[in-house]
């Protein structure tokens, strides 16, 4: 049996041995990093929060601040001011708005809102809503489009909804059942309007815009516009410019616009191709990747339309040449105060982005690198402690 | 150890295991397989002898040894091969699919009974789904087998995998073998398995088995950051019920053997899909899969004459699947419900002509063909048809060896809107020499070129695939050594050593990421990368009185840049999910017909994106698995033909808590019992 002793001491030994690599360190909480960029300005706008996307079923959704009055920007700083929300942000950021002095970010992937307070970024809340697209709000509501209304017999004519949100109690009061697949709102003297894409019906698309009154709640039109509806803004003189995104073969992207005191489509952009817009005065900033099947190839264009003169004044506001630095935009937003364009680089999806912020005139004043497909752009007037 | 935790057991059982002693892989591969009656030396000395033969750098793992190590999968064994990082997406059920020298999942070609699996869909074949119990050898080549006389297709990967399954064998005097097993454990595991062996008359044996297995793929994972969240979850949707059946006739003839095997596999699993932050317990994930796989494959090898021998086989595949994501089991999901239907035919012709005894040349000819339906919007039913053809010559001069090869392929492609063909031409060329008499040392190099094609998915998927893919190049070369002795005396019985260096180049890389679930993919085409890599497999045979040690060792270093892009931010960037440094580590020592078993593997820190940055960061993972067993004998004294055997295997023994995949959690300490009855 003396070998057998033997292998009971080696197998002792051997275990004790192991004890060395049966306990491996936690990892690190994520950290924030600041990034000089530019100088610091004064002004009534102190910064910007900017959600990245991050590739579906990363769980890498990021949020990064630039500070105006340090001209530092703070990147992905979430993890770090929240360290006990577990697993972070989440998966796949849609959207980011400010609303009473908290910030909510639409996490579609994790199902789920993340209210922050505005002021420290720290954790209040998180509502959960299945497959949330976007968030707008008014009168003490938030409102959050939803992918995911109520199965009918027919699973695959699944409508979506507009979830309705006290923005004291942060939880869901009402929702209201719309379209197919609803993307971007807009409120408007006490209507909300919704484009519905049916992107998950090809090739039969929605091509509607749900109105819902708000003291009812209810829907009470559907305007025909055109097919696979995304995005919505609304001018000052109560006109509503929505993008349809085409069917990315024979049908190209274009803007319709309706007028809100009729609910009518008063006009159509045929050739307005439109990813993302933003409006800022009488401008509409709108740049478009079609992808085209045929041509296997992307067309990259940044137009600005002119809502008052009713006119395209530029098909390229970018003005010294950085557009061709610019793999894919992903995120436009115009700063309303210094009329600063910004442009996001999704670049291949799963890296690091860039985000171009240019003077008004087009010009490139800085560029930074963000978090996984930058997207979505807030402003505010109160800084980040 | 804080974090082991106590397990339940939840049920008892154990594996089917072979009798066979000697088996025939092929006529002139003849090696001894062992069950812990013959000591581990024979297994290790055998295929030694067998590698002898080989020119390119192979690693084999096969009988005994192969069953002892703690795994569940071809895919769990396939982990202790140098070079290898499987990709694994969890759990018993989980998608495991194997990557060779950083070339990735679509450049290795797998090999069941000789005839490569094929995937025209998305040309990955997932290794989780083979179970161990009916192999009888796992082995690993880089560039190719080094057989000239071979079908075309086994020239046409850059790696390749062949899984070979137990051949029938009979000790004298016995017409039939039997082989009962169970296993089970945590996960709520159960699979129980039979193997039938019949020598039908002198030249014709008959093999059956089956199986059938069930998991309901449950496990707690946790997820924590130092000074931060802690949370433990449970994995929910990961059960997997399948049946497999296979039968094959075995056959010799005057000079030469044939074989017919049918194959069957039914299974029905749930994915879990990417954990990532949600309100817990709010949405369940119940997206489920249904597998149906068929083929018949029959191969005939004939020494006509001194100058000539000729090799045919064939094969026909169906594969179905059927996927569906129902927004009624899961409100937070879109409804998807998709079949896909594919079917393969394949024809092989292969001659070998030996002009003198150390030249022979060999002309191979395969055609396959290849066709996938879909309900899918839009979907353009692909037809592909794939002529290769291969020469290679080999000399063999006293310490020399020499073998090249040259392979044509031409495929094309018809879909019900275009046609369109592809056409190359791809070298190789091997070298090895023995500079010392009578010591067994050998230098070897070899070059080669491979190109893949995109698969259906990468091309034609709907909304994902893309017809402007390239086909991805490949550029391989490797220099490498192997030392051998064994020792009648001593402590040291047996000692082999390989070390390989390697560099390879991809060209129009195409890469596959799963986005929401292992299901759907984003397609990239990554462009450039340059790998350069070192493999090191020590294998050592002890004997310390009545007890057989057996000590395998494997390390890999891999430095896998992209270099795409000069002007990227990311260039030379490790590319995903490369660790630098990995390594395993195998202990099993048998006394008196137990046996102890020991694994351990190693990767290193990796990141899960080419942007080598914190917030991508992945720790490095190492667990430790151990397995005792028992074997009991029966029968007359001497001749005992009856063998009981119970095994006992913990896996991931200090609770590790990792991931292979991002968002894919692991399971941290399992159990397994397995019981074998071999009459």
């Amino acid at each position: 049996m003396i070998t057998g002793c033997k292998t009971v001491k080696f197998i002792l030994v051997t275990a004790v041995a192991l004890l060395l690599f049966s306990c491996r360190h936690l990892p690190d909480i994520q950290k924030a990093t600041d990034i000089p960029v530019t100088g610091g300005e004064a002004g009534e706008i102190k910064g910007f929060f900017l959600l990245n996307e991050g590739n579906m079923g990363s769980n890498k959704a990021t949020l990064d601040y630039f500070d105006y009055g340090s001209g530092v920007y703070m990147r992905n700083i979430f993890a770090t001011l929240n360290p006990g929300v577990t697993r972070e942000l989440g998966d796949v950021g849609n959207d980011i708005k400010i609303y009473g002095g908290k910030l909510y970010a639409v996490i579609n992937c994790s199902n789920l809102v993340e209210v922050m307070d505005l002021k420290s970024g720290k954790h209040i809340a998180q509502i959960p809503i299945p497959n949330c697209r976007y968030i707008t709000f008014d009168g003490g509501y938030a409102y959050v489009s939803s992918y995911a209304g109520p199965v009918e017999l027919d699973p695959t004519s699944r409508k979506g909804y507009v979830a309705k949100i006290d923005t004291l109690t942060l939880s869901e009061v009402a929702t209201c059942v719309v379209g197919y697949q609803p993307e971007e709102m807009v409120v408007n003297k006490g209507k909300l309007y919704v484009a519905n894409s049916g992107g998950y019906r090809v090739p039969n698309y929605d091509h509607t815009v749900s109105v819902i009154d708000l003291s009812s709640f209810q829907v009470i039109k559907n305007i025909d516009v055109a097919i696979n509806l995304h995005r919505m803004e609304i001018d000052k003189y109560g006109n509503i410019y929505v993008s349809s995104r085409g069917d990315y073969y024979d049908i190209p992207s274009t803007v319709s616009v309706i007028n809100s005191a009729t609910d009518e489509v008063v006009d159509f952009l045929e050739l307005l191709p439109c990813t993302d817009m933003t409006i800022c005065g009488d401008s509409l900033y709108v740049y478009s990747t079609s992808w085209n099947n045929f041509t296997q190839s992307n067309t990259v264009s940044y137009a600005i339309y002119d809502v008052k003169q009713k006119m395209v004044v530029s098909r390229n506001f970018i003005t010294d040449g950085t557009e061709k630095e610019i793999t894919v935009p992903s995120g436009i937003a115009v700063n309303p105060e210094t009329k600063e364009i910004f442009i996001a680089d999704a670049k291949d999806y799963v890296t690091p982005g860039m985000l171009y912020c240019f003077t008004k005139e087009g010009k490139k004043k800085w560029q930074v690198s963000t978090g996984d497909i930058p997207a979505h752009i807030a402003f505010t007037t109160k800084e980040l402690k | 150890m804080r974090y082991l935790k106590r397990f339940i057991v939840l049920g008892c059982f154990c594996s089917l295991f072979s009798s066979a002693i000697v088996s025939a892989q092929s006529r002139d591969s003849l090696y001894t397989l062992d069950t812990n009656r013959y000591n581990t030396l024979s297994t290790v000395k055998v295929v030694a002898e067998r590698m002898v033969k080989e020119v390119m750098p192979v690693q084999v793992l096969s009988g005994a040894q192969l069953q002892k190590l703690s795994a569940y999968s071809v895919a769990d064994a396939v982990r202790y091969f140098a070079g290898v990082q499987i990709k694994d997406y969890g759990g018993i059920g989980g998608l495991k699919t194997v990557n060779i020298r950083s070339l990735g999942s679509q450049h290795v070609g797998v090999f069941y009974d000789g005839i490569e699996l094929g995937n025209a869909q998305n040309g990955v074949v997932d290794l989780g789904r083979f179970s161990l119990d009916n192999m009888e050898a796992i082995s690993l080549y880089n560039g190719q087998k080094s057989a000239i006389f071979q079908p075309a297709k086994d020239f046409a990967s850059a790696n390749a995998v062949y899984m070979q399954t137990k051949v029938p064998l009979f000790a004298p005097g016995k017409r039939s073998n039997f082989n009962f097993g169970v296993k089970g454990g945590s996960f709520g595991a159960i699979n129980p398995s039979a193997l039938w062996e019949q020598k039908l008359s002198e030249r014709v044996s008959l093999s059956a088995s089956t199986e059938y297995m069930y998991t309901n793929g449950r496990f707690k994972f946790t997820y924590q950051t130092k000074g931060g969240y802690d949370t433990t979850q449970r994995r929910h949707n990961g059960d997997v019920r399948m049946e497999r059946a296979e039968v094959a006739l075995f056959g010799v003839t005057n000079d030469g053997e044939w074989r017919v095997k049918g194959y069957f596999y039914d299974s029905e699993r749930g994915y879990p899909g990417a954990s990532v932050r949600e309100e817990p317990g709010k949405f369940r994930h119940q997206d489920r899969q249904w597998d149906d796989n068929f083929f018949l494959q029959a191969s005939w090898r004939e020494k006509i004459s001194d100058f000539y021998s000729l090799m045919l086989n064939g094969k026909y595949a169906y594969d179905y699947l059927h996927y569906l994501s129902d927004p009624r089991e899961d409100v937070s999901t879109m409804y998807v419900n998709n079949h896909y239907r594919q079917q393969e035919g394949y024809f092989s012709l292969a001659n070998l002509f030996n002009f003198t005894k150390w030249w022979s040349a060999s002309l191979s000819n395969d055609f396959q063909w290849n066709k996938l339906n879909a309900d899918l919007a839009d979907f353009v039913y692909p037809n592909r048809y794939s002529l290769y053809s291969a020469v290679s010559t080999s000399l063999s001069l006293n310490r020399l060896k020499l073998q090249a090869s040259l392979l044509h392929t031409f495929i094309k492609d018809k879909t019900n809107l275009e046609s369109s063909n592809r056409s190359k031409f791809t070298p190789s060329a091997v070298l090895s020499y023995r500079p010392l008499n009578g010591v067994d040392l050998e230098f070897r190099s070899f070059y080669k070129k491979v190109f893949r094609m995109p698969t259906f998915n990468d091309l034609y998927y709907t909304t994902i695939g893309n017809k402007s893919l390239k086909p991805e190049k490949a550029t391989q070369y490797d220099i490498g050594v192997i030392y051998r002795k064994s020792f009648k005396e001593g402590w040291l019985r047996g000692l082999e050593a390989q070390l390989d260096g390697y560099y390879n180049i991809i060209e129009d890389k195409i890469v596959a990421l799963p986005t929401s679930n292992q299901f759907r993919w984003t397609m990239l085409n990554f462009g450039k990368v340059k790998i350069k890599g070192l493999d090191a497999l020590l294998q050592t045979m002890v004997k310390t009185g009545e007890v057989d040690w057996t000590l395998r060792a494997s390390y890999t270093f891999q430095r896998a840049e992209d270099v795409t892009d000069k002007t990227s931010q990311w260039y030379k960037g490790q590319i995903p999910y490369i660790p630098r440094h990995s390594g395993t580590a195998v202990v099993s020592a048998d006394y008196r017909g137990w046996n102890f078993n020991y694994s351990f593997i190693y990767t290193g820190e990796r990141y899960d994106s080419v942007a080598n940055i914190p917030e991508n960061y992945q720790l490095p993972w190492y667990t430790s698995d151990i397995g005792v067993s028992k074997s009991f004998y029966f029968g007359t004294k001497g001749v005992e033909s009856k063998v009981l055997r119970v095994t006992l295997e913990v896996n991931n023994i200090f609770n590790q808590q990792y991931e292979v995949v991002q968002c894919y959690p692991m399971p941290g300490t399992n159990f397994k019992i397995k019981l074998n009855f071999i009459l």
